[in-house]
C-alpha cells in the first residue's frame, strides 16, 4: 500500500500514527513545502519570546520519520493531484504515486486588502517558523510594532514581542479582544490584564491607509510603526482539492471518516477542512491543533483499512497571556451561569438540558476537562448533580455507577 | 498493564495519599521536613469529598488518551501503558487541562504554572511503585491488573 500525505504538521503526523497502528509496513511519503522537521506551529511565539529553542519546537522526536518508516520529502510543494492516475505532482516536476492520499495542507494567513499596504516594508504574517525568524531579525528595543488582529494569534505575537519593545499597539475592527473565543465580560478581563503589560489596544477601528511608517485609522488617528504584523485570520488551503472537483465550501468537506466528498481514496484533515460543531450543530472551520491531530488520526486509520469516525468536534481553546490563562469550549448560547472570584471568571452556557459551552479564566480553570467531557458527550444534565457542577467541575457529580466504570477500570 | 484503581466504598477521605504523593515527588527523604518547610505541596492525586462520599482520583493512563492526542508541544507520550509528561517540552498552555475528562492533569505549582503535572505511577521516582497505594491504610486505592491497556 502506498500512502501519500501532503503536510507534515499536526494532521499529517496524526495520520502517520493512525496508519502505523494498523499497517506497519506500507510505504508512507510525507511532503511539505516547509523545510523543517515536523514542528509545533503554536510554539513559534514561544520561540520568538525565547522560551523555547528550535530543538524544543519539534512536535515529534528526531527519530520519528525513521522509526515510522516515513519517506519525508521536505521543501517540496505539491502543485496538483491527478486523481485518474493516482499521482501527485511537485514543484520540482517529480511525481509520486498513491493508493491513499491525505491532504493536510492546513491554512494560510488571510491578508486583508488595505490601502497602501504595499508601501509598508517590514510586514509579516505570524503563522510559520520562517515568519518569526524574519520578525526576529527586524525586532529591537526601539521597534514600533503594530499588530492588526486581536485574536489568539495577534495576542500571542504581542506577548512574544513585549520582552523586546514596549511600543506595541494591537488594533481590531471588533470592539473587544479575542472576539471569537470570549464573551464581552471575559474579553474585558483579559484586555485589562494585558494592558497592564504596556500593550495598547485600539478597538472598533481599522486602517484606512498606510504609508511606509504610518497607519492612518478610520477614526482619524494615526500610528507610527516600523513592524507590521498581519493577524486578521486564516483561510483553509483547499486549492488542490478544488482543482479536481472535490467538495469545498470555505474548507474541504469530508464525511466522518475524513474522506473527501466527491472523490475516492482521497482524505483531508486539519485546518484545511470544515468540521461539524456538535454544540451549535453547524459546520465550521475549527482551526486548532487537537482537532487537526484527531482528524488526521482518524483519516490514517481509515486509509489503512480500519474503521474510525470523528463525530464529536467542537471549538475549544486553552491559552495563557502574560500569566493569565483562559480555557473555553463549545458555543456560547443558552442560559448563563456566571461566577467571579478574586483571580478568576467562569461562565457556563446551558441549553436543552446540556452543557453547550463554557469560558474559564484564571483560578477557575482547574479540572476544566470535566466540563469539557460534558460538552463532548452532550451528557443530559438531569443525570448528574447539576448544582454541584455549577459550583465546580467534579467527578462526584456523576452517578456512582459511572464512576465505578471509569475509575474502576470496568471500561 | 497494572493501573491504580479506586475503591470508593473503602475511602475515608483521610488525604494521606496526597501527602505520600507530594512526598514521593519532592525528593525529600524526611516527611516532616518536606512539609514543614513551607514548600509547595503539589500532589498528583486529588481527593473529592462531600458529606458521605470520598474518593481519590489520579491519571487513568487512558487507553486512548485525549491529553496525548491534544498536547500542542508533543510533551505527553504513552509508552508501555503509561502516560508520561516530559516537562522540558511542556510550554504550559493547559490544552491537556482542557481535555482530560477526569481532571487529572494540573498546572504544576512548583514551576509556578509554567508546566503541568500528573501521576506517573511513581515509576520515575525513588519509590518505584505508587506511593499513594502503599501509604493508603484502607486499600481504597490499589495497584493491580484489571485487563486494561
Ligand atoms: C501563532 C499560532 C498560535 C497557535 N496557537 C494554538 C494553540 O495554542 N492551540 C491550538 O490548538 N492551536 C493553535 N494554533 C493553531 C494550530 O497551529 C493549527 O490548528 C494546526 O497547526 C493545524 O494543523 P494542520 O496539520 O492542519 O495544518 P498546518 O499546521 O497549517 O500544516 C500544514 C502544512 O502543510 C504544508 N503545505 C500546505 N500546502 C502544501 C502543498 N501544496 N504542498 C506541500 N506542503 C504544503 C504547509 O506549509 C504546512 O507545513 C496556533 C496557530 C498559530 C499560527
Ligand atoms: S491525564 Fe487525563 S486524559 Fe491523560 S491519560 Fe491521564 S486521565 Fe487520561
Ligand atoms: S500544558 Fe504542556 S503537556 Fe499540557 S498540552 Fe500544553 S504543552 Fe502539552
Amino acid at each position: 500500500m502506498k500512502y501519500v500525505i501532503i503536510g507534515n504538521s499536526a494532521a499529517g503526523i496524526g495520520a502517520v500514527q493512525g496508519i502505523r497502528e494498523l499497517d506497519k509496513d506500507g510505504d508512507i511519503t510525507m511532503i511539505s513545502d516547509e523545510n523543517y522537521h515536523t514542528y509545533s506551529r503554536p510554539l513559534i511565539s514561544y520561540w520568538l519570546k525565547g522560551d523555547v529553542t528550535e530543538e524544543g519546537m519539534k512536535y515529534r522526536p528526531n527519530e520519528f520519520y525513521t522509526e515510522n518508516k516515513v519517506n519525508a520529502l521536505l521543501g517540496k510543494k505539491v502543485v496538483s493531484i491527478d486523481k485518474k492516475n493516482k499521482t501527485v505532482l511537485m514543484d520540482d516536476a517529480s511525481v509520486t504515486e498513491y493508493d491513499k492520499l491525505l491532504v493536510a495542507t492546513g491554512s494560510d494567513p488571510f491578508v486583508p486588502q488595505l490601502e497602501g499596504l504595499d508601501k509598508v516594508k517590514n510586514k509579516f504574517t505570524f503563522m510559520k517558523m520562517d515568519d518569526v525568524r524574519a520578525v526576529r531579525e527586524r525586532l529591537s528595543k526601539n521597534s514600533k510594532v503594530l499588530i492588526i488582529g486581536a485574536g489568539l494569534i495577534g495576542l500571542k505575537a504581542a506577548e512574544a514581542m513585549v520582552s523586546f519593545t514596549n511600543n506595541i499597539t494591537v488594533i481590531d475592527l471588533s470592539e473587544r479582544i479575542l472576539p471569537a473565543v470570549l464573551n464581552e465580560e471575559a474579553s474585558h478581563i483579559m484586555k485589562h490584564h494585558i494592558e497592564t503589560t504596556g500593550v495598547r489596544f485600539v478597538l472598533g477601528t481599522t486602517v484606512k491607509e498606510f504609508s511606509e511608517n504610518t497607519a492612518t485609522l478610520t477614526n482619524g488617528d494615526s500610528i507610527d510603526l516600523d513592524i507590521l504584523i498581519l493577524a486578521v485570520g486564516v483561510r483553509p488551503n483547499t486549492e488542490l482539492i478544488d482543482a479536481i472537483g472535490g467538495k469545498v465550501d470555505r474548507g474541504i468537506i469530508t464525511d466522518d471518516t475524513q474522506a473527501v466528498k466527491g472523490l475516492s481514496d482521497i482524505y483531508a484533515a486539519g485546518d484545511c477542512t470544515k468540521s461539524h460543531d456538535i454544540t451549535s450543530n453547524t459546520d465550521k472551520m475549527i482551526a486548532i491543533l487537537p482537532n487537526a491531530f484527531m482528524q488526521g488520526n482518524v483519516a490514517g486509520k481509515n486509509m489503512a483499512g480500519g474503521v474510525a469516525h470523528y463525530t464529536n468536534a467542537f471549538p475549544m481553546n486553552a491559552a495563557g497571556f502574560f500569566g493569565l490563562h483562559i480555557i473555553t469550549a463549545g458555543s456560547y448560547s443558552g442560559e448563563e451561569h456566571t461566577a467571579i472570584s478574586e483571580n478568576g471568571y467562569k461562565n457556563l452556557f446551558i441549553a436543552d438540558n446540556k452543557l453547550k459551552g463554557f469560558i474559564l479564566i484564571g483560578d477557575m480553570i482547574n479540572n476544566a476537562g470535566i466540563y469539557t467531557s460534558l460538552v463532548r458527550e452532550q451528557t443530559p444534565l438531569n443525570e448528574v448533580d447539576l448544582a454541584l457542577l455549577l459550583e465546580k467541575p467534579a467527578l462526584m457529580a456523576f452517578p456512582a455507577e459511572y464512576r465505578k466504570e471509569k475509575l474502576g477500570g470496568q471500561r | 498493564m497494572k493501573k491504580v484503581y479506586v475503591n470508593e466504598e473503602r475511602c475515608l477521605g483521610c488525604h494521606l495519599c496526597e501527602f505520600y504523593c507530594s512526598f514521593a515527588g519532592g525528593g525529600e527523604t524526611d516527611m516532616a521536613k518536606a512539609f514543614k518547610l513551607g514548600r509547595v505541596v503539589a500532589p498528583r492525586v486529588r481527593i473529592e469529598e462531600s458529606k458521605d462520599i470520598y474518593f481519590a482520583v489520579q491519571c487513568r493512563h487512558c487507553e486512548d488518551p485525549l491529553c496525548v492526542k491534544s498536547c500542542i508541544a508533543g510533551a505527553l507520550t504513552k509508552k508501555n501503558g503509561m502516560v508520561e509528561i516530559h516537562k522540558a517540552k511542556c510550554v504550559g498552555c493547559y490544552t491537556c487541562v482542557l481535555v482530560c475528562p477526569y481532571g487529572c492533569i494540573a498546572p504544576d505549582k512548583k514551576s509556578g504554572g509554567k508546566t503541568v503535572t500528573k501521576c506517573e505511577l511513581c515509576l520515575n521516582s525513588a519509590a518505584g511503585e505508587p506511593a499513594c497505594v502503599k501509604g493508603c491504610p484502607n486499600k481504597a486505592i490499589v495497584y493491580e491488573e484489571r485487563g486494561e491497556q
